[in-house]
């Protein structure tokens, strides 16, 4: 008796989520999911509690900014832009299930910029078989460059490799005849990038790895002090960074520091370290996005502003950059499939390319490449903000070599919203 | 401390034994059968797939109450014994791509891994056991990275499966295969501590000292019992490596044992009716809180309101029927 | 030999602060026979109470007592408003009750402050004094090491020659022959739990500036470590607490050192095993205590 009752007692749970969950993304008759005369659906995945929340959470709510300041100027091809934000706590299994939720009960039109490499790798076969486009998803692992087993998905940052092989020639080129060594993250990234930086700069001196589970990298450190490492270049999340330059200085080992873009950002770094903020100086990193404190770029005016008036004027840092480029790069390729609006049709749209936005590089992307930005450009840290210097580089993530990229900079247009 | 210990499960014991007798166990398994199966193709995709979810959740959950509810061993690892049966299945099935093969594999090694830690575990009592289990708990991740050409460190691996049968979606195959897992653990689950084992079960976690005077083999029956649920927690896994496709250590953190075990004490602890409760709130609670947060619009509540509820409802729920979910029936049904 | 000496202090300076942590876990156990995985969450709420205080006064010090000071009034609060009405019929409901704890606090926290890590002030200087070309100590692990002594001496002195420690003792024990003797039980177990989040609230203070920084979730990876601290030492024992802490420090550390980061979680676990094992009440267990 009491098992029934149980049963019906889940029936009735069910039913009530059922209710809550099915109030919005109701799409009317279109065929094509997500996809009104008035309105498109896309959905996201990213963390936005627990420890891997920390700046990753501001990215979604730029990207939604951005997208009400170009619903404000009446949508693209009428369409207003909904964005539907879900928290997975960088949690694989959660992952699955707000995915799911997406795609199966909002009906979303495709997912864009789902944060994170394993996260994200565990729905890459439920969206194929979904036929859902999975658009510029926010890791830099090289996973989504496979358009013969995962037609549909398409990367956005430069992989960890690309960057690798252009820290590693800049190091070869700047820094010749000091001992390099490495310290990365004890997973794809920290490989990946290892990967890169030996294909350009060769054999590294000592290697060392840390795990997140673990916030103490004083033995890591120690070694590469005790190696007389004079160079070390770090595949660190940022608050890893924050932790290997403050523990450098504890133990007076004084090494050049040379950064991924994952773990560079000046703002949340010196934030991390706090008063000791000012031993940054002089760290190299790379970016491929205009920098925050570039007022001069007419990108960084327009992101601004898009803060200011969308976003609540949330600490403006790399976060927002990434979000809203992403953003005007959704809505370009939406501009680009034209008024009839099918998950083939967005597809084709990114692949043909073409695309000229806030990047200091181009995008990679093709039938046969679904790579994202393919390339990037070294900063210095100078009095307390990250400036460019050199000039950009591109290759990739094979054994193509690190060329100058010498293509000009484009300027957004006058209303900041991407034209057909 | 063990004295104030045995009051309720002794309660609850009697009325578990006196139902038992006039319901067989099959009856209400072949019921919940046919209310999935009935339900499956009623649900839209996406509440197929949680009740998938519910069924895997309650593979584990079951096993895991007759051993902390029955036999009073409190496992905070049994996260990591679902990682041990989710990668043993997915390494099984990219190489074999055969499902029963795989399913097999996997309860094997989580058995054998279940009686390595049970043979360790039945020395230990309360929070020593709970200390070894929580460090086993938190050593999936660093298994994955130490040999990562295996296990491909956090990025896990995917599954080779095979598409469902004929025009089955994916959904309702999901549902079904979890709930036939589901069920038929729970079968024998049931069965097996209706009889003998089950009395000694009881019997060890009342008063072991009493116990052993009557004969019971005290230490056999606690690793047995952790054998069992460790085999069930391999299932679990399986059908968690199945629903999700792939197998990563993220999917497996801490939290995830530690809300198995708050699943069970909130749903009534030693019964699998509290098992099933629980399965459904640890699939349907984040849902639900998920949703109110969204609807309250602002960005700095959203996953933290969550949070929050799912803990004042845990408080809540713990404070007002201690006995968990289940019991609040049966206090209603008593007092008539 | 350079290497040695430096690993051993880098582990030595982490392991007091998993001691003073774990001092804290086995201060309820001993009161309460719970133990407290609110632990953690109880401790972060603390420091940001210290981190406020501090930005507000511009004085580490006053943040420094603020947080004490709340982390006592959250012991008693947590106890007196919710433990309290546990139903201890089973163990197990006192551990749900403090992981939901865990959740709201967590939860709370993220709404107030945003789910930022934000950098927490030293009061001394990190950067570490060389011997011989080796780095140390720091001015800050030493600061360290004096605070997480003056606790261990101030609760040895407490419990062993003051008579409210004498009570607190014999509450724990037997509740009710104390009750009898006309002990004050119920108020005695609150004061065990203001001390025991007071002292959480001390090692949350020490460990995160060292850390990623503050974070709701700030402390969840050092409550493992020294729940892990607590069971090798043996929960009824603090000198097994303080024992355990560095043991398990150390071993992190060369671990770490010597065989890379990704394994040390394997060894914290294969030391468990072969602690518990050989004693299974933990190093400082008596007898008694392994059947509790």
């Amino acid at each position: 008796m009491k098992r029934t009752t149980a049963v019906f007692l889940a029936v009735l749970l069910f039913a009530a989520a059922c209710d809550s969950g099915s109030g919005g993304g109701n799409t009317s008759s279109a065929s094509v999911p997500g996809v009104t005369d008035t309105e498109v659906v896309v959905g996201t995945h990213m963390p936005l509690t627990g420890p891997a929340a920390a700046g990753y959470s501001k990215i979604a709510p730029a990207t939604k900014a951005y997208f009400d300041f170009v619903n404000a100027g009446g949508g693209i091809n009428g369409r207003k832009i909904t964005y539907k934000i879900k928290d997975d706590g960088y949690n694989p299994a959660t992952t699955q299930q707000v995915v799911r939720e997406l795609v199966l009960q909002d009906k979303v039109f495709a997912i864009l910029n789902g944060l994170g490499t394993p996260t994200h790798s565990g729905v890459l076969d439920f969206l194929k078989t979904n036929r859902v486009p999975d658009l510029f998803v926010a890791s830099g692992s090289r996973s989504w460059n496979q358009p013969d087993k995962y037609p549909g998905t398409f990367g956005f940052n430069p992989d960890y490799t690309v960057e690798g092989k252009v820290l590693g020639t800049y190091v070869k080129e700047n820094l010749a005849g000091k001992k390099a060594c490495f310290l990365g993250q004890g997973d794809d990234f920290g490989k990946d990038s290892l990967a890169g930086i030996e294909k350009t700069l060769g054999p590294i001196a000592d290697k060392q790895t840390y795990v997140t589970s673990n916030p103490n990298v004083g033995p890591q450190m120690g070694a590469l002090k005790a190696a007389g490492c004079q160079v070390v270049l770090l595949a660190t999340i940022p608050g890893f960074t924050a932790l290997s330059i403050g523990t450098a200085a504890k133990i007076g080992f004084k090494p050049q520091f040379v950064v991924s873009n994952v773990g560079a950002d000046p703002a949340t770094v010196s934030k991390a370290l706090g008063p000791a903020a000012a031993l940054l100086e002089g760290v190299v990193a790379a970016n491929y996005l205009p920098l925050t404190t570039d007022d001069a770029s007419p990108w960084i005016q327009l992101f601004k502003k898009v803060n200011a008036q969308y976003n609540g004027g949330a600490e403006f840092d790399n976060n927002i950059v990434y979000g809203m480029a992403v953003a005007y790069l959704f809505v370009q390729s939406l501009q680009a499939a034209g008024k009839d609006l099918t998950r083939d049709g967005i597809i084709a749209a990114v692949q043909k390319n073409g695309f000229q936005g806030p990047g200091l590089v181009p995008l990679r992307f093709s039938d046969k490449d679904h790579s994202g930005y393919g390339g990037t450009q070294l900063t210095k840290i100078e009095g307390g903000k990250a400036v460019f210097f050199g000039q950009a580089y591109s290759t990739d993530d094979g054994d193509s070599p690190v060329q100058p990229y010498t293509g000009q900079a484009v300027t957004p247009p006058q209303n900041g919203i991407p034209a057909a | 401390m063990t004295g104030v210990l045995q009051k309720s499960p002794t309660r609850s014991g009697q009325t578990l034994a006196r139902r038992r007798r006039r319901v067989p166990p099959l009856v209400p398994i072949i019921l919940g059968a046919l209310l999935v199966l009935a339900l499956t193709y009623v649900l839209p995709p996406f509440r197929n797939y949680q009740l998938a979810t519910v069924g895997a959740y309650f593979t584990v959950t079951a096993g895991l109450t007759v051993l902390t509810g029955l036999n009073g061993q409190l496992s905070l690892g049994h996260g990591a014994l679902m990682a041990t049966g989710a990668y043993t299945f997915a390494l099984a099935q990219n190489r074999w791509l055969s499902m029963p093969l795989s399913v097999l594999a996997a309860i094997l090694t989580t058995t054998l891994a279940g009686v390595v830690i049970g043979l360790a575990a039945a020395r230990l009592r309360g929070p020593y056991l709970a200390g070894l289990t929580l460090a086993v708990a938190v050593v999936v991740p660093s298994v994955t990275s130490t040999f990562d050409e295996t296990f491909n460190s956090d990025m896990g691996l995917s599954v080779a499966l095979d598409p469902p049968p004929g025009v089955v979606p994916m959904e309702q195959w999901q549902a079904w295969l979890c709930w036939a897992g589901a069920l038929v653990t729970a079968f024998l689950l049931a069965t097996l501590v209706r009889g003998r084992f089950g009395r000694d079960l009881r019997a060890v976690r009342d008063d072991e000292t009493a116990a052993r005077l009557a004969g019971v083999h005290v230490a056999r029956t606690q690793v047995i019992a952790f054998v069992v649920s460790a085999a069930c927690a391999g299932l679990a896994g399986v059908l968690f490596a199945f629903l999700a496709q792939s197998v990563s250590p993220g999917a497996f953190p801490l939290t995830l044992s530690l809300f198995l075990v708050m699943a069970i004490v909130i749903g009534g602890l030693g019964r699998l009716v509290g098992a099933l409760l629980g399965a459904v709130l640890l699939v349907a609670l984040p849902a639900l809180a998920q949703t109110a947060s969204e609807r309250s619009g602002s960005q700095h509540l959203e996953g933290n309101l969550a949070l929050v509820i799912f803990g004042v409802v845990l408080v809540v729920v713990m404070l007002a029927a201690p006995g968990g979910l289940a019991s609040i029936h049966t206090n209603f049904r008593r007092k008539r | 030999m350079d290497r040695f000496v430096y690993l051993t202090f880098d582990g030595l300076s982490r392991g007091a602060v998993y001691a003073a942590f774990a001092l804290a876990l086995v201060l309820i156990w001993r009161a309460a026979r719970i133990v407290n995985f609110a632990q953690g969450a109880m401790a972060v709420a603390a420091v940001y109470v210290g981190y406020s205080v501090t930005e507000k006064t511009g004085s580490y010090w006053l943040g420094f007592a603020a947080s004490l000071v709340f982390g006592l009034l959250l012991g008693i609060a947590v106890e007196k408003a919710v433990m309290r009405f546990v139903d201890h019929s089973s163990p197990l409901n006192g551990v749900v009750v403090a992981l939901g704890l865990v959740l709201i606090v967590q939860g709370v926290l993220g709404i107030l402050y945003g789910n930022e890590y934000r950098p927490v002030e030293t009061p001394f200087r990190r950067d570490a004094f060389e011997v011989g070309g080796v780095a140390l100590l720091s001015r800050y692990d030493v600061f360290v090491f004096a605070a997480v002594g003056a606790v261990v001496v101030a609760l040895t002195v407490l419990f062993t020659r003051t008579p409210v420690g004498l009570r607190m003792r014999a509450a724990a024990f037997a509740p009710d022959v104390s009750r009898l003797l006309g002990v004050p039980v119920g108020g005695m177990l609150t004061l065990g739990w203001a001390l025991a989040a007071a002292v959480g609230s001390l090692a949350g203070m020490l460990v995160v500036p060292t850390e990623l920084g503050l974070h709701p979730t700030a402390m969840d990876v050092v409550f493992v470590s020294a729940f892990t601290a607590a069971v090798v030492g043996g929960l009824d024992s603090p000198i097994g607490a303080v024992t355990g802490g560095l043991i398990v420090g150390l071993l992190l550390s060369y671990v770490s050192g010597y065989l890379g980061a990704t394994v040390a979680p394997m060894a914290v676990l294969l030391l468990l095993v072969v602690v518990l094992l050989g004693r299974p009440g933990g190093l400082f267990s008596s007898s008694k205590a392994r059947l509790a």
